[in-house]
């Protein structure tokens, strides 16, 4: 207890820094404004804007990075309340009850509220992240190879079945990632693999150019004439409509609370990330409601409980991130990847070897969230505005941003290239029904992966039985078995109508 | 007799073709898993106790094999049984309405980045991809497409060249021999 909180004191010393604080400031800012454009999503946003931090240091650039992350978040929350445009899956329940406060000339209040709510959320997160990271840790230390193997392995397959999409095809895309995680050099024997004769891929793919290439141009192709004109007649939206009635604050409060708790219950199970805390905390909010039949009419509980359940669920998510190296989900992913460019080797030693990072995070987190609230109080017509922005200006600057972002990776065309293939290869799969977000999980966890694989094998002579023997080995994988048989178990139990979960409204 | 068992297996065909999606899924799947799975016992694999760099290669790939064939079987038997399984409802391969035009002018953004910022540097490359790859649109026009390429080159060119220095030449001629034939 008391060294959380000594820890944190450092923490906010290493964020306060004048150039830590200014990078933070930054990532939220411009996080914020990207996010706010229509059809961009915290991973495309995060994917175009990660160059921008690789002549940073690491405590700044994570910080930034992080920073860009809610502040895309948000934005994106800006634009589903006010378009009904959900850019980012969890968005998809605020757009129930946000839009229909809108259209009654009510939405600045849902954003105020959202304001609050994600903070309160996230402020519970971050504490939880305080104190069971730590904990966490001080377990994951004494993990083996083999122990390792597992977790990395129910990783994988709770980020990759839970998801959006067939269980089956989200597993493939998974796998698909930690092949392409391979291609490159060996990390033992140097030898080069599956680069097929080009010098340029003995370094491996570029994460830049998988992650630009899967959430940039395959998207672009996916949603260049395809938007409907933006339905802007509502969202004239000024600073003094924010800031909601005592009596609306009070009657939101409580549904702030239950959300939070939500979220953070769902960012304890592996794999639920903010989309699914989002619907739980929707629905349970609708279930405890005395006026079940106001929610989808701009009932403002409705917009409360998810947003506060995302973003807790969301700080959540940072946990096994941060304090065992094992993102949840894709988002999680690219930052942990954004480290590793850095040079920072992600898992359990991270706490102990780069204090800074971890402790300054944490508190960066309430700076940011703060910077947050108080950016956006200022800056709403500008966002509004930023919403009007088409698509015919956006996609062929982004591409730019593409083109450059990729270069700068290495200073090499090379990449611009293979971003040019992995965005054709990422629109073929999403018309195939695909969704390719694991496929970045599988790529960042890819070598590892392997390394702590061989690694748990030479120990136990090639005896595949360790990872049985093991009792904390064999209770994750009893784990990976039941979210296997539990999928089973779903998908070939007869459907009857009514129990079906809400399908997310993909943008 | 035939004839109905012809037309039985007409239609079972007709319902795995409204299936395809995911035969062609499942078929893509097979192929990269093929790919590694060829390939990595090349690299060799060795023992469990001692792998080799070829090791992971071929079990991904095998059990990408494996999902594919997973992937079109559940078609398959979707197809027979001729449930209402997909929920996104969209069976077509294609788009309701192919942008043949504006993916061809996405893809060639990059592409002329690729080119002209070889032979050109940051502000020839930048203005060629945004230039074209802004024509996809069909809202667009050359017009509007020209003053897009220039704010974006003199915007990106100030961010990147001289606020974050990013190494790459505002402006130089490379004689495309020079860079390509070496």
């Amino acid at each position: 207890m008391e060294t959380a909180l000594t820890d944190l004191w450092y923490g906010f010393t290493v964020a306060i820094e004048p150039q830590n604080l200014m990078y933070c400031f930054l990532g939220v800012l411009i996080g914020n404004m990207v996010g706010v454009l229509p059809g961009m999503g915290p991973l495309a946003t995060i994917s175009i804007l990660l160059p921008l931090t690789f002549g940073i240091k690491p405590v700044g650039a994570i910080l930034m990075l992080s920073g860009i992350f809610y502040g895309s978040q948000y934005g994106g929350a800006i634009c589903s309340i006010l378009l009904n445009l959900p850019c980012h899956p969890p968005h998809a329940v605020t757009c129930l009850d946000g839009f229909p406060m809108t259209k009654q000339g009510r939405g600045g209040v849902a954003l105020g509220i959202t304001v609050i709510g994600s903070f309160i959320g996230a402020s519970w997160g971050i504490t939880e992240m305080m104190f069971l990271a730590p904990l966490l840790v001080s377990v994951a230390l004494k993990f083996g190879p083999a122990e390792v193997c597992s977790l990395m392995l129910l990783g994988l397959l709770a980020g990759s079945t839970l998801a959006r999409g067939s269980p089956l095809k989200g597993v493939a895309m998974t796998v698909l990632g930690l092949i392409f995680g391979l291609v490159g050099s060996d990390l033992e024997t140097g030898a080069e693999r599956l680069t097929f004769g080009f010098t340029e891929l003995s370094d491996g793919i570029e994460l830049v150019a998988l992650a630009l290439g899967l959430f940039g141009i395959a998207e672009f192709m996916n949603s260049v004439n395809q938007a409907s004109p933006v339905n802007a007649t509502y969202s004239n939206v000024k600073l003094k409509d924010m800031r909601p009635s005592w009596a609306e604050f009070k009657w939101a409060f409580p549904a702030m609370i239950r959300g939070t708790i939500v979220g953070s219950l769902c960012s304890l199970i592996p794999g639920t990330g903010p989309t699914i805390a989002s619907f739980v905390a929707y629905a349970t909010e609708k279930k405890l409601a005395k006026n079940p039949q106001d929610f989808g009419k701009g009932e403002i509980r409705g917009v409360a409980a998810p947003e506060a359940s995302t973003h807790s669920s969301v700080q959540g998510d940072f946990i096994p991130t941060m304090s065992l190296g094992i993102p949840g989900d894709a988002v999680m992913a690219l930052l942990l990847g954004a480290l590793m460019i850095q040079g920072i080797v992600p898992g359990p030693q991270l706490i102990k070897e780069h204090p800074d990072i971890f402790w300054g995070l944490i508190a960066s987190f309430w700076i940011g969230n703060i910077l947050l609230v108080l950016l956006n109080v200022p800056l709403i017509g500008i966002w509004v505005k930023m919403l009007m922005i088409p698509y015919r200006y956006l996609y062929p600057s982004a591409l730019f941003f593409v083109c450059i972002g990729v270069y700068a990776a290495n200073n090499d065309m090379f990449q611009v290239g293979e971003v040019i293939l992995i965005g054709i290869l990422g629109y073929v799969l999403m018309r195939l029904g695909f969704q390719p977000a694991p496929i970045l999980l599988g790529f960042v966890l890819g070598p590892r992966f392997e390394e702590n694989f061989r690694r748990a094998m030479l120990i136990s002579r090639g005896d595949l039985m360790t990872f049985i023997e093991k009792p904390i080995s064999a209770f994750f994988l009893a784990l990976c078995v039941i979210l296997i048989g539990a999928q089973i178990y779903f998908r070939l139990r007869p459907k009857r109508s009514g129990t079906a979960e809400p399908v997310a409204v993909s943008p | 007799m035939a004839l109905e068992r012809a037309r039985r297996d007409a239609d079972f065909f007709a319902h795995m073709f409204k299936h395809r999606r995911d035969f062609c899924a499942g078929g893509l799947m097979i192929l990269f898993g093929l790919v590694a799975a060829v390939n990595g016992p090349g690299y060799h694999v060795g023992t469990l106790t001692r792998m080799g760099p070829g090791f992971m290669p071929t079990v991904l790939g095998v059990v990408l094999i494996i999902l594919g064939v997973l992937i079109a079987g559940t078609a398959t038997v979707e197809a027979a049984v001729e449930g209402e399984h997909d929920e996104h409802g969209d069976e077509n391969l294609l788009p309701a309405s192919p942008q043949w035009l504006a993916w061809l002018c996405i893809l060639a953004g990059p592409f002329l980045f690729i080119v002209f910022g070889s032979i050109g540097g940051m502000a020839p490359g930048t203005f060629a991809c945004v230039f074209v790859s802004g024509l996809g649109d069909r809202d667009m026009n050359w017009r509007r497409a020209l003053i897009l390429a220039t704010v974006v080159t003199v915007f990106g060119v100030g961010l990147f060249h001289y606020l974050l220095q990013i190494p790459m030449p505002v402006l130089e001629w490379k004689s495309p021999m020079q860079v390509w034939w070496r």
